[in-house]
């Protein structure tokens, strides 16, 4: 089928549930529009990509709506499942869309350890309802200067990690990615190493910008999107945003995070978005929003300063970066 | 058909559609919408690559003759050099626009170029390689051949080593893990430059003995 794009949508066309009575309506639109879309397919229209989402996947529905929404233009479904840094499955952006497959979402679980009160093993179904559902749309921002605008599904990650009564001796959270070479092929590669570990400081994890993401575009999370569970916070380049966590622990001491391990010179533990610390090999001013010709500026904890910038307040962050 | 018709009828035009055949893609990639989600990315490697393999195509020119005794070959060396610094300057002028305009024309980031200039070995050693092709592109034509004779010209594109060189660096220290074809591209380079070393080097010792 030609039909790759529907017309532009304003934010409140995004939740599935509206998304869903309307299909019919982006259909005819598209359709009228596959010829134009056909000859000027050049990509810069960065439009909500309906029609290409997965029919298979799990629908999540009944979503919250949240105040911390953007209401800027969504990438479309096709830009966030087929440009994704997940080495697990290639170093290539096109890779993790390509050869994800591999992964196995369910059935699931998450190891719970460390500095709480309720250790333990606990499974994707249950997680799921630890909290209801809501829809956040953020922007993300990579490290490598690309940023874009995505409909995330999930809930607050203090939600989560409340019911496991950290101790007052938890004053990180360490989250680990799956390894298995079976399901994550590119692990057979040592480009990084496994597993990936990401962590952050408790009042990170606490702060309610933090969600633990289950989905996005109203579906359960694509695989190479980090299926079936990941972080995202917004305010840190997308590194911070671990995928397909299956351990969490609650520690001490800073845990050292993958990239940190392997470029501590570019790559640091706190990796807020920061327009004023330059990447070594590049600056951090600007960005480019996947979808626009031209750059935009960077901003302070990629616009986010107004909630988070007190979190850092005193703190040295060239030398934290 | 004579040698000359041959070349004129057959091998030019086959050299001019190899070597335009990337753009090609390019257009049809985009026309099918498979320019990836960062298309800005897709095209400035690809004008990137293209511009280092021409670069290494017109280095092997010489040695092949050597190799095949086909002294024809060298009919076809200044239109993949220009091939190369025609994708040289897409891939720069792409970067330049892509990066440094702000939002839109009105807005440019010069304190941005320039730090990328100075302080980013890779842009540095991109920019280098580019520039150093500027004056050969200049004197490609048969009559500055002419008006330079053939040993100052000769030795003015020799500047070509330093290109091909630079532009191994740029891509080398680009790629943020994995520097697999980087590596190809420098040892291919390396073997370019070492033919005409010992080439050169045996020359001596047959003129000294």
């Amino acid at each position: 089928m030609l039909i790759k794009k529907a017309a532009d949508l304003r934010e409140s066309d995004v939740t599935p549930k509206d998304t869903f009575l309307k299909r019919r309506d982006f259909l005819a639109v598209a359709g009228s529009t596959a010829v134009a879309v056909a000859t000027n397919g050049f990509g810069f229209a960065g439009m909500p990509d309906v029609a290409a989402q997965n029919p298979a996947a799990q629908k999540l529905t009944n979503l919250k709506k949240s105040p911390f929404s953007t209401d800027e233009k969504l990438n479309s479904y096709k830009d966030i499942t087929t440009y994704n840094n997940f080495y697990e499955f290639g170093l290539d952006k096109a890779d993790p869309g390509k050869y994800a497959g591999t992964l196995k979402p369910r059935p699931w679980s998450v190891v719970v350890e460390g500095q709480c009160g309720k250790p333990g093993t606990y499974n994707i179904e249950d997680i799921m309802k630890y909290a209801p559902l809501e829809e956040r749309i953020y922007r993300l921002r990579c490290v490598e200067a690309w940023s874009m605008v995505i409909p995330w599904i999930g809930y607050p990650l203090s939600e989560f990690l409340k019911r496991f009564e950290p101790t007052a001796k938890a004053k990180y959270v360490e989250f680990r990615t799956l390894v298995d070479t079976k399901q994550m092929p590119g692990q057979t590669e040592p480009a990084l190493n496994w597993p990936y570990v990401e962590g952050l400081r408790m009042d990170e994890a606490m702060h309610p910008l933090t969600l633990l993401g289950l989905g996005l575009y109203g579906e359960v999370l694509p695989n190479q999107n980090g299926a079936p569970i990941r972080l995202v916070v917004p305010w840190k380049y997308g590194f911070k945003s671990i995928k397909s966590i299956v351990r969490v622990r609650f520690v001490e001491s800073e845990p050292v995070n993958t990239w940190k391990q392997q470029q501590s010179a570019e790559y640091g533990f706190y990796a807020n978005v920061n327009p004023q610390v330059d990447h070594p090999r590049w600056t951090q001013g600007s960005e480019r929003r996947l979808g626009e010709f031209f750059r935009r500026k960077t901003l302070m904890f990629n616009g986010y300063g107004d909630q988070v910038a007190s979190l850092y307040a005193g703190m040295d962050l060239r030398k934290n970066y | 058909m004579t040698q000359t018709q041959w070349r004129r009828r057959v091998f030019k035009p086959v050299v001019w559609i190899l070597c335009l055949a990337p753009i090609g893609f390019l257009f049809y990639d985009g026309f099918t919408d498979n320019l990836t989600a960062n298309p800005i990315e897709k095209v400035t490697n690809t004008t990137g690559i293209w511009a280092l393999r021409l670069i290494v195509a017109g280095l092997a020119v010489t040695p092949l003759r050597w190799a095949t005794g086909v002294n024809q070959l060298i009919n076809y060396r200044r239109i993949i050099g220009l091939f190369a610094f025609f994708y040289g300057t897409l891939h720069f002028t792409i970067y330049i626009v892509t990066t440094f305009f702000i939002g839109g024309f009105s807005e440019f980031d010069a304190s941005g170029l320039w730090d990328d200039l100075v302080k980013r070995p890779y842009i540095t050693a991109g920019f280098t390689a580019f520039v150093l092709m500027i004056p050969l592109a200049i004197t490609s034509t048969t009559g500055w051949i002419r008006r330079m004779g053939g040993k100052k010209w000769n030795l003015l594109h020799r500047l070509v080593y330093i290109t091909a060189l630079a532009a191994v660096l740029h891509y080398f220290w680009k790629v943020k893990l994995d520097a697999t074809y980087p590596v190809y591209y420098g040892i291919g380079v390396a073997m370019l430059l070492g033919v005409r070393v010992w080439i050169a080097y045996s020359k001596q010792q047959l003129r000294r003995s």
